[in-house]
This record gives C-alpha cells, structure tokens and sequence, in this order.
C-alpha cells in the first residue's frame, strides 16, 4: 500500500496541471472567441471586451488563493507541511 | 550578540504591530491630502502643493529606510524571511508596478482599444505561473538570489553566470527607464529642470535601499503601494460618481463603452472620423491574432522569470505563505490594472464627446493646458494656443474649421494625467497623481536595483571571487554596489536614450527565454543536467536576443541575410513595408525598417515566441543526451519540493 508520502507529488503534480488548464483557458480559450462574445452585452460591456478587462483577471486571482488552500490541504495530509 | 537579539526582538515587535503602523500611516496620509486640500482653498500656490506632496512622501520613504537599516546578512538579503504574506503583497505589488503601469498603462488601452488589454491580460495571468511553477520551490530551496538558485541546481559558476547576464540585461534598462520616469514625473509636475530631478529621484531611491537592504526596500515598498493605490483609484472613481452617479468605475465604465461605441458610429457618419478607423472594443485592430496570444504569453511567462519579482517571495517565513503571498499581490495588483481600462474609457469618451466636432475656436481648456506641454497635438502642431491650431488647421485641405478625429493626436502618458483636471478637481488631485506616480516608479527602481546589486554583491563577489569574506565585508561591496549602478543608471537616464522606454518590453521576452526552461524544469524534471541548462539558457536567451538586435537595429541585415520577411498589417493582411524598394537604397534602409521585419510576422517585443521553445528543447534534449545528475542531485529536487523541513541553503550568519 502506497503511504501519503508517496501520493504527495503525483497530487501535488496534478493540481499543477489543473491549474495550468484554467490557466490557459482564461488566458487564451476564452479570448479566441471575443469577436463572437462581443455580440452579447451586459451592463454596456460586449462580453468579450470584458473577459479580457476584468473577468479573466478576477479568475487568476480567485484560482491563486483556492490554489495555496489546496496545496495546503495535500501538504498537510501527506505529512510533508511546514510546522505551524 | 546581544546587540543582534536585541535588533532582532525590535524586529518581531514592529512585524507583529503592522497592521496598527500601516493603519496609522495612512490615516496619517489621507489627513495629509485634506490638509493640503484646506491649504489650496486659503490660497497657496500650486506650485508649493506640488513640492509638499513629493517632499513629504519622499521624506516618509526615507525616514522608513533609516529605521530599517540592519548589518545582518539575511536581513539586508531577504528581510530576515520575515515578510507575512498580505504586507509581501502590497510590496510585490509596488515592485512589479512600474511608471509606465501607473501613468502609460491606461495611454496604451485609450491608443490600442481591445488589443492593448494584451497588457493587462499578461502583467497578471503571470503570477498563477509564479505560484504553481517556481516561487513556493525557490523559497524553500533558501537561496538570496535567482542565480544562486541555478548555481546550486546545475552544478557550477556558469550557470550562475549565465543567470547573472540574463538578470543584468533584462534588469539594467528596467532600473534606466524608472529613474528617466521619476524624472519626467517630477519635471512636469513640479517644473524641475529633468536633469535635477533624475538625481533627487536617485536620492530617493537610494535612501532607501542603501541602509537597509530588502528590509528597508521591503517596509518602504508597503508604504509605496498604499500611496500609489489611493493616487490611482481616487481621481477615477470621483470621475465615475460625476459622470454616472455611481463612484464604482470599473462598473460604470461599460455604459461609457456603449456611447464610444454610439458616437463611433456618428463621427463615421458625419465625416468627423475617417471610414477605417478603429472601434474601441473591436478586437485584433492592431495586433493580428497571433502577435495578441503571443504577447500575453510573452509577457506572462516572463513576469514568472524576472529576478526583482521572484526574489520578493524570498522574504516569507514559510512556504506557505509564499503560495499565500503570490495570491496577494495579484489581488494588489489587480486592484490598478482592472481599472486602468475605466481611465481609458472615460478619457475617450470625453474626447468624443467635447472635443471632436468642436469649432477651433471652442476646444475645452485642458487641450491648451497640455499642449503646452507638446503633449496634445492639433493638425500636427502642439496645441499651445487657438490661433496656432487655426494656422495649422488652415494648411491641411477639407479641414472645414471643426475638429476631426484624424487631426487630434494625444500622448497616451496624458491620460492618467489629465484626468483630475477633465473632471474638473482642485489641484490637490493632481498633486496626489504626481505623488502615486513617484512612488510607482521609485519603487520598482529600488527592487531593480537590489536584484542588480545583489548578484553582483552575493552571486560575483562572494560566491565567485571572495568565498571567505566576512559579513561586514560584504555588506560594505553589496552597498558600494548599489551605488555605483544607481548613479550609473541615474546617468543613463540624464542623457535620455530616446530606445529606454521600448528595451523595457524586450526585459519580458529575454527573462522568458533565458530563465523560464531552467527554472521550471530545475523543479519539475530531475532528469534535467547541467549540460542541458548551460546549452538551454545560451541558446535560448542567444535567439531572442538575436532576434530583437536584428529587427530592430540591423533589419536590412535581417532581410537580406536571414530571411525575415515585412510584418502585415492586421486588418487589411498588407506587408506594413516594401523590403526591396528600402534595400534599394542602404543608406536609408536600416531605419526605414527598423521593427518592421521578422520570421512569421511575430513583432519583436514578443520575440521569445521564438527563444522559449528553443530554450525548452535544447534544454530536453541535451540533458537526454548526457548523464543523468548525481543521485545528491536528484535527492536535492525531492527535498525542493517538500515544503517540511526549512530551508535548505544555511547561511553563516558570524
């Protein structure tokens, strides 16, 4: 049976890797699409004018806090956290 | 040693009251902008509203500098790794927001429309790279310094030395067009002459660094981001409440953007635009597609690679609270750059709508006021006064005597700038303006030239040439340092290189290409060697390098010899130059082409489109083809990335 140490890089790693997803779909997914977005307007902003300005950032700052909660959590359950 | 316990317990003291000092520092300075308000209401000068505001922020920067001054190693290194998270924040925020964030940023998204949120996209999706990538590994690796990290990792002096060239170029000409900002802020404002005020900027950054190392750099930074914070929102939100009735601008700014995009169609209509201009939100105007993506990824990339960031989370007391930190500064950050886009809104509506289709002779006051200033131009003339528009006006046929969009040219440094007197404010405002801006550019200044003076300190003197010099002994170099680079940097910028401002953006791209493979697969690959990173790093920092020199400053070279072709135009798909007809004559043909050639019709300022994946390639395959690291090595990686357990680089504190 693996013990929690051993599981704490292939966690650590995938975590990575999810976040290097949404990284990347808010960074550029989404964007490729601004033409098209940009015919729904909410509030006066065509929407993808506004995921460029504002929605995209509020997502890489919403993702970096959940991200060190998580990381925290794997820490702390394989054993491998820093003393308080 | 009791004299270092005792420092060290007045340290503890002032960290764990910090939320009380910063609370009542800027209580105190907002009591300050009112006093200065109350001042101008009786009567005071402008001019003197001016001096007070700059010497008394400079004066507070400096005093936090004294007080922090220290003669211990890992105190003027990394603050003692001491920093909470949430304070690292506001400083990494106030380090990484430079002048051109504070004053050119919103310049850009007013000139550019949708593609200059290229910027604001890359300056900020960057730091979820610093999380998940590097800073939590490099802090609790230990190291001082970014070089010092690689030296450890690959085995050696050269790839030290390689880190210390990549972090030297992309750091010199950052710390040049600071200082040549300070500069410009202060002679505007104040009307200094620029040559006095590069060197009263100089002072201001020096106190502040010299004494006190990442300490005092640390501490004056909070200080910094607090003011800059307040001088940018402030201006902007009264705008909004005016305008509006709502003082939330990054709320109120769409219906902005739906009457730019009603009057765009009007002015067309009218006449008053020309049929092909560009819509404000209408995406890829100026940038094709693949030049936007690559510039956001340039810009993030290299964001995760600049030594004056990373080495800020250096400073936390545990990994931890790194991962926290960097969630923090980009909430900090976020906080400027999601607002940057409401300036540039509002400032074009108000162009639209008081400013094109006026008679010459009807043009709102502020167009003198900076044209004076030869930062507003009418018909190609600097609007100094009605009559010399008219005049100008007058020469260019069809012009019909009302403003046409085609004939006002604006500074994009203008925008931020006017804003306090668009919307009418008292001068206090601007005086706040001057002072955020200040604070801005000093403060990347002085985390520039720490990185600098750093690694010439710790990486070449200590590591590479003194291995046994004694602390005091260091701390001496490291200060003597800094001072020499600050007043060369100070001198670069006295002599104001027309090229400082554009060599800031390549700072991305050659961080990106030279840092970014070996960084990330230091961490991340325990296959990587030292050969791969060696030949990694020279390859691709050496092709982005290349690649910026030759289409900037050697294009006919380029063209003719290493088959860089003209860029396109994004809308039309247009070569934006004829190659054979400028190589015809060679006189000419360098500046004719100058940033108008490439490969794939890639601009120069996301030139590590090319360098990176070089870099990463290189990287891989040349570690493949030599022996795997030690097993130490290798045992060293698990243990980076492992936050239990402390530091692993034990500094000798004697």
């Amino acid at each position: 049976m693996q013990t929690p140490d051993d599981t704490y890089w292939p966690r650590t790693r995938t975590l990575m890797f999810t976040m290097l997803g949404l990284w990347f779909f808010f960074s550029f997914f989404i964007n490729f699409f601004v033409t098209a977005l940009n015919k729904i307007v909410i509030l006066g902003f065509p929407l993808g004018f506004y995921m460029a300005a504002q929605g995209s950032l509020i997502a890489f700052v919403v993702m970096l806090f959940w991200f060190a909660k998580a990381q925290d959590k794997i820490d702390r359950e394989c054993g491998v956290a820093e003393d308080e | 040693m009791s004299a270092e316990t005792s420092t060290a317990s007045k340290g503890g003291d002032f960290v764990s009251n910090l939320g009380k000092v910063y609370a009542i520092y800027t209580g105190g300075f907002l009591a300050f902008v009112i006093l200065l308000a109350i001042l101008e209401q009786m009567g005071v000068p402008n001019r003197i509203i001016g001096y007070l505001f700059v010497f008394f922020t400079l004066a507070v920067y400096a005093l936090i500098g004294v007080m922090s001054r220290t003669m211990q190693v890992s105190e003027y290194y990394v603050a003692g790794r001491r920093v909470p998270a949430i304070y690292n924040g506001m400083a990494t925020g106030a380090d990484w927001m430079s002048a051109a964030s504070f004053i050119g940023m919103a310049g850009s998204l007013y000139l550019l429309g949708y593609d200059g949120l290229a910027f604001v996209l890359g300056w900020t999706g960057g730091y979820v790279l610093v999380a998940i990538l590097v800073a939590p590994f490099l802090r609790k690796f230990g190291a001082y310094t970014v070089p010092d990290f690689m030296s450890a990792r690959f085995g050696g002096n050269l790839a030290r030395f390689l880190a210390i060239i990549v972090l030297l170029c992309c750091s010199f000409t950052y710390v040049v067009a600071q200082i040549y900002g300070t500069g410009i802020i202060a002679s505007r404002f104040l009307g200094m002459s620029f040559e006095v005020a590069v060197y009263v900027g100089l002072a201001g950054i020096l106190v502040c660094s010299m004494l006190g190392g990442m300490r005092a750099v640390t501490w004056t930074q909070v200080a910094q981001y607090i003011v800059l914070i307040v001088a940018y929102l402030t201006p902007v939100v009264i705008l909004s409440a005016q305008k509006f009735g709502l003082p939330i601008p990054q709320l109120t700014y769409g219906m902005a953007l739906q009457e730019i995009g009603n009057l765009e169609q009007s002015m067309r209509a009218s006449g008053l635009a020309p049929a092909n201009m560009k819509e404000h939100v209408a995406a890829f105007t100026s940038y094709s597609p693949l030049n936007f993506f690559a510039l956001i990824l340039c810009l993030m990339v290299g964001t995760a690679s600049l030594p004056h960031v990373l080495m800020r989370y250096f400073t936390t007391p545990s990994v931890r609270e790194a991962r926290n930190s960097v969630a923090w500064s980009l909430l900090f950050i976020f906080l400027l750059y999601f607002t940057a886009p409401a300036y540039a809104a509002f400032s074009k509506l108000e162009v639209y709508q008081n400013v094109i289709g006026q008679p010459l002779a009807n043009l709102p006051n502020w167009i003198f006021t900076y044209g004076k200033l030869e930062l507003v131009k009418v018909c190609g003339a600097n609007a100094v006064d009605v009559q010399s528009i008219i005049a100008a006006c007058g020469k260019i046929a069809g012009q019909g005597g009302m403003l046409r969009l085609q004939d006002l040219a604006i500074n994009t440094d203008t925008i931020v700038i006017s804003t306090p007197e668009i919307a009418g404010l008292p001068y206090v405002i601007a005086g706040l303006v001057a002072a955020g801006g200040l604070a801005a550019a000093l403060s990347t200044a002085d985390g520039l030239l720490l990185a600098i003076a750093n690694a010439l300190s710790h990486d070449i003197y200590y590591k590479m040439i003194d291995p046994n010099a004694p602390t005091a002994r260091r701390l001496t170099v490291a200060r003597g340092l800094l001072l020499v680079v600050a007043v060369l940097a100070a001198f670069t910028a006295s002599t104001k290189p027309a090229d400082i401002l554009a060599m800031v953006s390549w700072a991305f791209s050659l961080a990106a290409a030279g840092n970014f493979p070996a960084l990330v697969l230091g961490v991340w690959w325990k296959r990587a060697n030292s050969y791969g990173a060696v030949a990694g790093m020279i390859a691709g920092f050496g092709i982005t390098l290349f690649y910026l020199v030759v289409s900037r400053y050697y294009p006919a070279l380029g063209a003719s010899s290493f088959g860089m072709t003209a860029l396109l135009n994004p809308i039309t798909g247009a070569p934006v130059v004829d190659i054979a007809k400028a190589l015809a004559d060679p006189a000419t043909a360098d500046v004719v082409l100058a940033s108008k050639v490439g490969w794939f019709n890639i601009n120069n300022i996301s030139s590590a489109m090319f360098g990176m994946p070089v870099g990463f390639a290189v990287m891989i395959i040349v570690s493949l083809m030599t022996p795997a690291p030690s097993r130490q090595m290798q045992q060293m990686v698990e243990e980076i990335r492992r936050p239990r357990g402390g530091t692993m680089m034990q500094e000798k504190t004697a």
